[in-house]
């Protein structure tokens, strides 16, 4: 018994390995996801080659794999919703990948949104700053816990609901971001705290980066589908969550106008909305040529029919970027331009 | 002494209210656990069963200038097919909106069945082809058309023209086969469990050849030769606690050891599977170990005492009473692996895979990892995929429990 099992194995898999194909493998975080597997199955029936394999690491971990050096075991393409940090490219030079082609694929909004049964929020980043910082401002320079436990408490035109916020993990890019855009967006408000940016930026970044940890911010796990369906049957809670499960979701739920301006397509997409971020894709020169197919993957990726304003990407919920910066990616990917960081 | 009688007898209604009240409290609580199991069921199957069924749209498709497959631009043909549908649309924003009635996937549709059926070339012919998932989840209930229209997946335009579709009779709901025969897909209406099963399938295959060879040799040996010592109880400590560790654990070692020592390929069953053994083989060990333990003494000395050697004794008398344990065993650390996603993360099998895959080293997901991923999905349309695929994985491991129950009852003897 042993004996046969042993034979079929080795059998399957010396066949299996003929049979294994070169395909383009991509990497990165989970919110690019969701775009890149859809051009990567639309490549894969409109050519010859191979569909792509993508897999979700998340921004960090993709670059990680990206940059561990050349070759076959390695991924061709890395997709972030964040930009690539000096650190990963001097990471990436030490192992060997000197040239990568960045490209900005669009733009991404983060909304916090509550159950239609409820009204709709009017928030100022400073609003979503004091309610979800650690530390606020006591008024005489200095800091004080978080004291705020309802709405109206932080902003009185604001219902006086208790402050519940369920958003992502520490370990998500959109966390990430939320803190970067929202948080710290309101937080240098304060003309005190935005002086302190150039005195002492690891303070001024600990005040503004860091969220409450007394229960009015609920990690809700990666899961954005959870979220949605915990603000269904929670009105009084507000959720932060990607654009694109606003736009599937909005029989169920509503975004929060931040700054006097709603989340809707146009206001990302011109950049009037203030929580929204850029996605990137990121391309190892070095296997262009190597591994059949990237080129034109790429070509696949920058076509107007995939992340124009009609393309299909715009269906899936990736804000397209504006005509002009849209050219200048396009001809850059096309040429396969390095990236310089300045 | 009547003191003593009663005193008795209210100890012994004592006693009986005693043992009806535990055998009560024993009951409650199988009914607690079946309920439990039952409002789970419901539950998936509920929200699962739609995704058994999808929407058709049928149109009227005119390839009599046709008269070879290169001749035909399949997604125009279905294009001006659904216009000619609806003459009165003119807009472009409109038809922009018309074209959304369909699956992005109905050229190749199409394609697929000229290809298959190539008398239909040169003529007018009218086919069924997939809707999109909100007009199948339109279909299906899921959207309610009294809600306000900026609610709503669905504008007034497209429901009116659902509408005159359903009323020409060309809107109809089918028996899903795709979701069965396809791969993975970013339309909800084009995905399908078949890649991933076969993934699944795979590893499993690749986890059971090297874990249950593996796994009894390493049970025979410390059962049945090595004799009793600090080594051999230091080894069987170890064992017990590999079976306890996290799962992650393996796929950081699998991450580590197979993918960059060995250099094997990433994301293939291969080294998922490589994964899954390490994971079982503790479980198989210690599983026919108590296998071979159960095998009564009389049989080995017997054989022992006919002049038979130690290796013959084990093979043709022992192994043989084992096996239905030892299979017992194999299949249930199997049931465990099937389930298992987190040591996938790390070798690379959390991934969008919509090829199926032809062999061992090329690129696969596996079941749960689908459900995963579905259930992370934006689209409404996937919640009952994803359900449906609970079903598929539970399914399967009621095929593997009964094959378990089944091995057990033919193989087992009595003494």
């Amino acid at each position: 018994m042993t004996k046969t099992l042993t034979a079929i194995a080795v059998l399957a898999l010396t066949t299996g390995a003929a049979a294994a194909q070169e395909r383009i493998s991509i990497v990165g975080s989970s919110t690019v996801f969701p775009f890149s597997t859809t051009v990567a199955e639309h490549f894969g029936k409109a050519t010859e080659f191979a569909t792509p394999v993508v897999e979700s690491t998340g921004s960090g971990g993709g670059l990680r794999l990206f940059c561990a050096g050349v070759g076959a075991d390695t991924p061709d393409i890395t997709n972030a919703s964040r930009r690539i940090k000096a650190s990963e490219v001097a990471g990436c030079a030490e192992n060997g990948v000197t040239d990568i082609t960045e490209v900005k694929i669009g733009y991404d909004g983060i909304v916090l949104a509550n159950s239609v049964e409820a009204a709709q929020f009017d928030l100022s980043l400073r609003d979503i700053f004091l309610a979800l910082a650690a530390n606020v401002p006591d008024g005489n320079g200095g800091t004080m816990p978080n004291p705020y436990t309802t709405w109206a408490e932080v902003n009185p035109a604001l219902p006086a609901t208790k402050i519940e916020v369920m958003g992502p993990p520490p370990t998500s890019g959109t966390r990430d971001a939320f803190a970067e855009l929202a948080m710290e967006g309101g937080c240098k408000t304060f003309d005190w705290i935005s002086e302190l940016k150039g005195e002492d930026k690891s303070a001024y970044k600990e005040l503004c980066h860091t969220l409450r940890e007394d229960g009015a911010y609920v990690e809700a796990g990666e899961n954005d589908n959870l979220i949605v369906q915990k603000l269904a049957a929670n009105p009084d809670a507000l959720g932060i969550f990607g654009y694109s499960f606003l736009e599937q979701n909005a029989d169920l739920v509503q975004g929060s106008i931040v700054n006097g301006v709603a989340p809707e397509f146009e206001a990302i997409a011109a950049g009037d909305y203030p929580v929204s971020r850029s996605l990137y894709v990121y391309v190892k020169n070095a296997h262009v040529g190597e591994v059949p197919g990237i080129a034109e993957f790429v070509a696949e990726f920058t076509n107007e029919e995939t992340w124009g304003e009609f393309g299909y990407l715009a269906e899936k919920g990736l804000i397209p970027m504006g005509e002009a910066e849209m050219a200048q990616f396009a001809e850059d990917a096309a040429n396969l331009t390095p990236l310089l960081l300045d | 002494m009547t003191d003593l009688f009663t005193t008795a007898s209210g100890h012994l209604r004592a006693r009986h209210r005693a043992e009806w009240r535990f055998r009560w409290l024993g009951r409650l609580a199988i009914v607690f656990s079946l309920g439990f199991l039952l409002i789970m069921l419901f539950s998936i199957t509920s929200l699962g069963k739609g995704a058994l069924s999808r929407a058709e749209i049928q149109l009227s498709i005119d390839l009599s200038a046709a008269s070879s497959l290169e001749d035909v631009n399949f997604q125009k043909a279905v294009r001006s097919a659904l216009f000619a549908t609806f003459p009165e649309v003119t807009d472009r924003s409109d038809k922009r909106a018309l074209l959304k009635l369909l699956s992005s996937d109905s050229g190749y549709e199409l394609a697929r069945m000229v290809e298959e059926n190539p008398a239909l070339l040169g003529q007018e012919t009218t086919l069924w082809f997939t809707a999109s998932d909100d007009i199948d989840m339109y279909e299906k209930g899921a959207i309610d058309a009294n809600l306000p229209e900026n609610r709503r997946r669905l504008k007034d335009t497209t429901l009116g023209w659902v509408r005159t579709l359903e009323s020409r009779n060309a809107l109809r709901s089918v028996f899903n086969t795709a979701f069965f025969t396809s791969g993975d897909s970013r339309e909800p209406e084009l995905a399908g469990i078949f890649s991933a099963l076969v993934g699944s399938i795979l590893s499993l295959i690749v986890c059971f050849a090297l874990s249950f060879p593996l796994g009894i040799m390493a049970a025979l040996s410390l059962e049945e030769f090595s004799k009793k010592s600090r080594w051999s109880d230091f080894i069987e400590v170890n064992i017990n606690n590999l079976a306890a560790v996290p799962s992650i654990v393996f796929g950081l070692l699998g991450m580590a050891i197979i993918l960059n020592v060995f250099g094997l390929p990433r994301s293939s069953p291969l080294v998922g599977g490589m994964v899954l053994a390490l994971m079982t083989l503790p479980t198989i060990i210690i599983a026919s170990r108590a296998a071979l333990r159960s095998v009564p003494p009389s049989i080995r000395e017997a054989a022992l005492g006919m002049g038979a050697t130690r290796v013959q004794t084990t093979f043709h008398h022992v192994l043989p009473l084992a096996m239905p344990g030892m299979l017992t065993g194999a299949i249930v650390g199997m049931a465990r692996a099937l389930g298992e996603t987190a040591p996938l993360i790390m070798i690379g099998m959390v991934a969008f895979i919509v090829d199926v895959p032809q062999g061992f080293t090329d690129a696969a997901t596996s079941l749960p990892v689908q459900i995963f991923l579905w259930a992370d999905s934006p689209e409404r349309a996937f919640l009952e995929k994803t359900s449906a695929a609970i079903l598929v994985l539970l399914g399967l491991l009621i095929v593997m429990n009964i094959a378990a129950v089944v091995l057990r009852k033919k193989f087992e003897r009595r003494y």
